[in-house]
């Protein structure tokens, strides 16, 4: 256990040493939405109507865009080889990564995300809906971006590949986070898609780790 | 023949001619396709292979 | 973790013994393939009735059914043998893996293709967010994701086995994408088109259907077998029975 909070100790560290760049998910994600009104309309009732999907189509980007790099720097420097041969639990350093990232990425964008459903005019009943999904769902999508991210770390291409991998385990996420918030916006319940949400990230967090674990081990010997 | 009239109307499928013609010819197109990139895969493993083991042995 | 397993389990493991067993099923099989698929199209292109709110349109069901049957069923054999590659190391169930992941790739796009164009007439439109060619379409990335995957690695040990993880974590995932896809399904259908099931078809119609289905499959096991023979000739080339079947080809 304590393993894992030196591990995470050590990546909020090295994110603090790097505070800029934790800016990068969060601007990505207000430019991407920015898009949608200047591509599009900025018809208010157009923009409310397309505000659920939209808004979380842009989080899952800003995701999906920094999940290459909860791996890379230590692969990088050798420094992963050395984590995984130590005899500390793979499974508790593959969660603390993994919750740092999602620290830096899906967290803060849910806390700024009330900004973007304020541009999109989503009705205020949704504003509860829209944080809560993304409390609920970025984690999962953190998950499923590390073994994205575990499987090409080693690839010398592997950015877009990452993308290509990673976004059929994103759907369900993407499907269920936008009903959530298409039903909050509209005044019916949403504990129903809540439950759903937190049950696919139970899910996750039971057997991702796995799958991020088999492929770190596969890349670092590779 | 079966549910047709003449072969004319074989073809056209009751005015549904250009979907099912398309569909059965995708259909055959790929079903060809893999067995011919099969088998095309293996006639260049064995031209490759046979030049290969000729160098070999003629280096020998 | 070692599971006891029968003696022929572990005889598959040799490269050899798979080559030369596959040898002798191949004539066989694709006589078997070229049959029952002949048959099939032709009963259903000519003999089979009509539907009865369709027409003709719906002969398209012999090539898309079977097709969406087989792209998945193709999708759980890759995982499978990624799986026994995983667990008991044989390299062969890994060449198997390998093997299918083209072979589903291209019956998945047969099956859009299909599923695309029937919808034309059905519904009006070249393409339907309809949850089954949804999902299939999903089916589709998660085919393209394993064998991109396993070209971008240049060792074939970790390319095998970084595909089979994927494989194994696409598997666990359709049941919750499938789920999902048809859930939304429901919220966004428009009013006017109703997916309706098919009633119980008469003898005339699925009896084909049927036969296209065991056609599929055995064609599918005529180009997986070849395949994943000729994977089995490139990984061991180095070996001596390799050499003798290349000089007596």
């Amino acid at each position: 256990m304590s393993f894992f909070f030196a591990a995470l100790k050590r990546d909020l560290l090295l994110v603090f040493r790097h505070r800029n760049d934790i800016i990068n998910p969060l601007a990505f994600f207000l430019m991407v939405a920015v898009l949608f009104p200047l591509g599009v309309s900025p018809e208010p009732s157009f923009l409310s109507d397309v505000a659920s999907g939209v808004i979380w189509v842009a989080a899952l980007l800003a995701c999906l865009l920094s999940v290459d790099g909860i791996f890379r720097t230590d692969y990088d420097d050798g420094s992963l080889e050395q984590m995984l041969v130590s005899s500390e639990s793979l499974y508790a350093l593959v969660l603390a990564k993994v919750f740092s990232h999602w620290l830096i990425s899906g967290f803060c964008l849910a806390l700024i995300s009330p900004l973007v459903a304020m541009m999109f005019f989503l009705p205020e009943q949704g504003y509860f809906a829209l944080v809560m999904s993304l409390l609920l769902g970025t984690p999962t999508l953190s998950l499923m971006g590390a073994i994205g991210a575990a499987l090409t770390v080693a690839l010398r291409k592997g950015g877009v590949l990452i993308s290509l991998l990673v976004l059929p385990l994103y759907i369900p996420v993407l499907i269920f986070g936008a009903g959530t918030v298409q039903a909050g916006a509209m005044g019916l319940s949403i504990q129903g898609y809540l439950a759903l949400l937190g049950a696919i990230l139970v899910f996750s967090l039971m057997f991702a780790p796995f799958a991020i674990v088999a492929a770190l081990k596969i890349s670092v010997r590779s | 023949m079966g549910d047709f009239a003449t072969v004319a109307d074989f073809l056209q499928m009751g005015k549904h001619g250009l979907y099912v013609w398309l569909s059965y010819g995708i259909g055959l197109f790929l079903l060809v396709y893999n067995v011919v990139s099969a088998y095309w895969l293996k006639r260049q493993f064995f031209i490759n292979a046979k030049r290969r083991l000729r160098r070999e042995q003629g280096s020998v | 973790m070692k599971i006891k397993m029968p003696r022929w389990f572990y005889q598959l493991a040799s490269p050899k013994w798979f080559y030369d067993f596959t040898g002798k099923l191949l004539p066989w099989f694709s006589l078997v393939a070229l049959l029952l698929l002949t048959v099939g199209m032709v009963w259903g292109l000519v003999f089979a009735p009509a539907d009865y709110q369709q027409g003709n349109s719906f002969r398209i069901i012999y090539i898309h059914v079977p097709s969406s049957i087989l792209a998945q069923s193709c999708y759980m054999l890759m995982a499978v043998a990624g799986a026994i590659g995983l667990i008991w190391k044989m390299k062969i169930a890994h060449m198997v893996a390998q093997a299918c992941a083209p072979i589903g790739a291209s019956i998945a796009v047969m099956s859009l293709a299909t599923g695309a164009i029937w919808g034309k007439p059905t519904w009006g439109a070249w393409w339907v967010w309809d949850a089954r060619l949804t999902a299939m379409l999903v089916l589709l990335f998660l085919y393209i994701g394993v064998i991109a995957l396993n070209s971008a690695f240049e060792n074939k040990a970790s390319a095998d086995k970084a595909s089979a993880v994927l494989s194994l974590v696409g598997l666990v995932n359709i049941p919750i994408i499938k789920y999902s896809v048809e859930w939304w399904n429901t919220l966004h259908q428009p009013a006017t088109f109703t997916v309706t099931e098919k009633p119980a078809m008469p003898p005339e119609m699925w009896i084909p259907l049927l036969i296209m289905v065991l056609g599929f499959y055995c064609f599918f096991a005529v180009v997986l077998m070849s395949r994943a023979r000729i994977e089995v000739l490139e990984r061991e080339k180095r070996s001596d029975w390799v050499k003798k079947v290349i000089e007596n080809y």
